[in-house]
């Protein structure tokens, strides 16, 4: 039975959450190199059309389509076939089918754009668009299925994942590691300075993500009642708690960059994930501070290794990912939603080790196979620009536009 | 006839103080560039999301005035006063003679031609 009430507010989510890939755009623009803020725009706005397109024709059915085995789904709704505007009871009982199927679309795309971070500025265009039509098949689709998919095995198995912390971030942030290794470092990377070319870009995009996240997050609850205004609540505490950590952590140290509290506020919005409908507000309060300090410390010690994760995706989404995906088996609560569980600190230990066991899981199966695809792609096509392509720039050398005239 | 250019690498924020300066002892005309440099000091660290990065080369701004040579000193002198801070970073001035000058929209050339 259609409710009017919730399948608007999940209209709305997936408009606000499908802002947040080109929010996402202008986040990483804003740090590179001014030869590679069109590349780098690119690389997201190419896949909002190629997975658009991707979860039409066969995404949407191998992440939700009926279970194969716990591991896939079967390809029943290939090409949308049986995916109308009557409800799907088993995922969302409320809002037309289609509308379900749209809403997971937008978190299909944002996540292979978050991994883009780790290889701007020297990835090969044609090769990148392989790799990441590779990438949503062989990884987002089956781990998607196992936390979300009805069968999956890890939903069978207890794992909580609200909103994506696993799904989204874990996958992205750990298969950021793995590209970063094959494609190498850029050219001069620690030896000569890379000026971000346009902090306000960046600043702009991380605070769109965060308008966007209530979408991502409020919208996860799939109905429009209390649980999405939970969600929505804990969401901008978490991020407004790590903005403000990262701040004060900064300050101690030197001095507050608005960089900095960008930063720190995207890491709250990924750490609140997977627990924003399960924990309350004093929670999520932690969740942000933790998550905050987590992320600065991870990104200083990158910076002393050669691993070029260009834009900290492992440190930023990764790591905010499974610092959320443990938080939710200590802080989740019954209370807030009778579906959920309690964490260890509600009474309930067995929910954390439910929680490091998917996260163990989910992150090894996405660096082992996200290595293998770029290790073979780049075989075969070239994961990374030619020399000269990279020293004049992406921009000129992939597309042939400059962004600025002079 | 004698022709000096003078060519200051001045603090991008004292470009009106300058302009300011010169206009008092009478001289109106300059080109203004901007540039990037660095003296002995090398460039600053700047804020990185955690942590800092450094940027070698600083924006500055590039003056050049051709003057005769009875107005360069007093030209000198304006760009030092207003220019300076004290702290390092205040730029340099350079003196070069000038071979001849030409306004392109009369053909005069020489001191006419300023």
């Amino acid at each position: 039975m259609i409710n009017t009430g919730d399948t608007a507010w999940i209209l709305i989510s997936t408009a606000l959450v499908i802002l947040m890939t080109p929010a996402l755009a202008f986040f990483y623009g804003g740090m590179v190199r001014k030869k590679n803020i069109l590349s780098t725009l690119m690389l997201s706005l190419a896949i909002l059309a190629m997975i658009s397109v991707q979860w039409v024709l066969y995404g949407y059915t191998l992440s939700f389509g009926p279970d194969r085995g716990g591991l896939i789904g079967g390809l029943d709704w290939l090409g949308l076939i049986g995916v109308g505007q009557d409800p799907n009871a088993g995922y969302a009982a409320t809002i037309p089918h289609l509308a379900f199927m749209m809403f997971q679309m937008a978190f299909a795309i944002i996540t292979p754009a978050l991994i883009t971070g780790a290889f701007v500025e020297r990835i090969n265009f044609s090769g990148f668009l392989v790799f990441i039509l590779f990438w949503s098949t062989f990884i987002y689709a089956p781990v998607c299925h196992w936390v979300w998919g009805i069968g999956g095995w890890l939903r069978a198995m207890g794992a909580l994942d609200f909103a994506g912390g696993t799904v989204v971030h874990i996958t992205a942030g750990v298969s950021a590691i793995a590209v970063a290794m094959v494609i190498g470092k850029r050219k001069g990377y620690r030896k000569v300075p890379m000026e971000p070319s346009n902090i306000p870009f960046t600043v702009l995009g991380a605070f769109l993500l965060w308008f966007g996240w209530f979408g991502f997050n409020g919208g996860s609850a799939l109905t429009s009642g209390g649980l999405a205004t939970s969600a929505f609540v804990v969401t901008n505490t978490a991020a407004a708690a790590a903005a403000l950590t990262w701040m004060l952590v900064s300050w101690i140290h030197k001095r507050p960059s608005v960089l900095g509290l960008s930063t720190g506020a995207v890491v709250g919005l990924v750490a609140i994930t997977p627990a924003s409908g399960f924990v309350s507000p004093l929670s999520a309060l932690a969740i942000g501070c933790i998550a905050a300090l987590i992320s600065y410390y991870a990104i200083l010690i990158r910076m002393r290794t050669n691993l070029d994760d260009s834009l900290d995706v492992f440190a930023c989404h990764g790591m905010g990912g499974i610092t959320g995906a443990l938080c939710t088996g200590l802080f989740a609560e019954k209370a807030i939603n009778s579906a959920g569980a309690n964490g260890w600190f509600f009474g309930n230990p067995g929910q954390f080790y439910i929680q490091l066991i998917t996260v163990l899981v989910v992150a090894i199966f996405s660096f082992l196979v996200s290595f293998v695809l770029a290790k073979v792609i780049d075989a075969v096509f070239s994961l990374r620009a030619r020399s000269e392509e990279e020293e004049v720039g992406l921009d000129i050398s992939q597309h042939g536009e400059t962004a600025y005239s002079a | 006839m004698a022709l000096k250019k003078i060519e200051a690498i001045i603090r991008t924020e004292k470009l009106e103080e300058v302009r300011i300066a010169l206009e008092e002892k009478g001289i109106i005309g300059m080109t203004v560039t901007e540039v990037k440099g660095r003296g002995s000091q090398k460039g600053i660290l700047l804020e990185w999301r955690a942590g800092e990065y450094r940027v070698e080369f600083l924006p500055k701004l590039k003056l050049e005035l051709v003057v005769d040579q009875t107005d360069a000193e007093k030209v000198i002198e304006a760009i030092e006063t207003a220019a300076q801070t004290g702290k390092t970073g205040d730029g340099k001035i350079f003196i070069s003679t000038v071979e001849d000058v030409v306004r392109v929209r009369t053909g005069e050339r020489g001191k006419a031609a300023l």
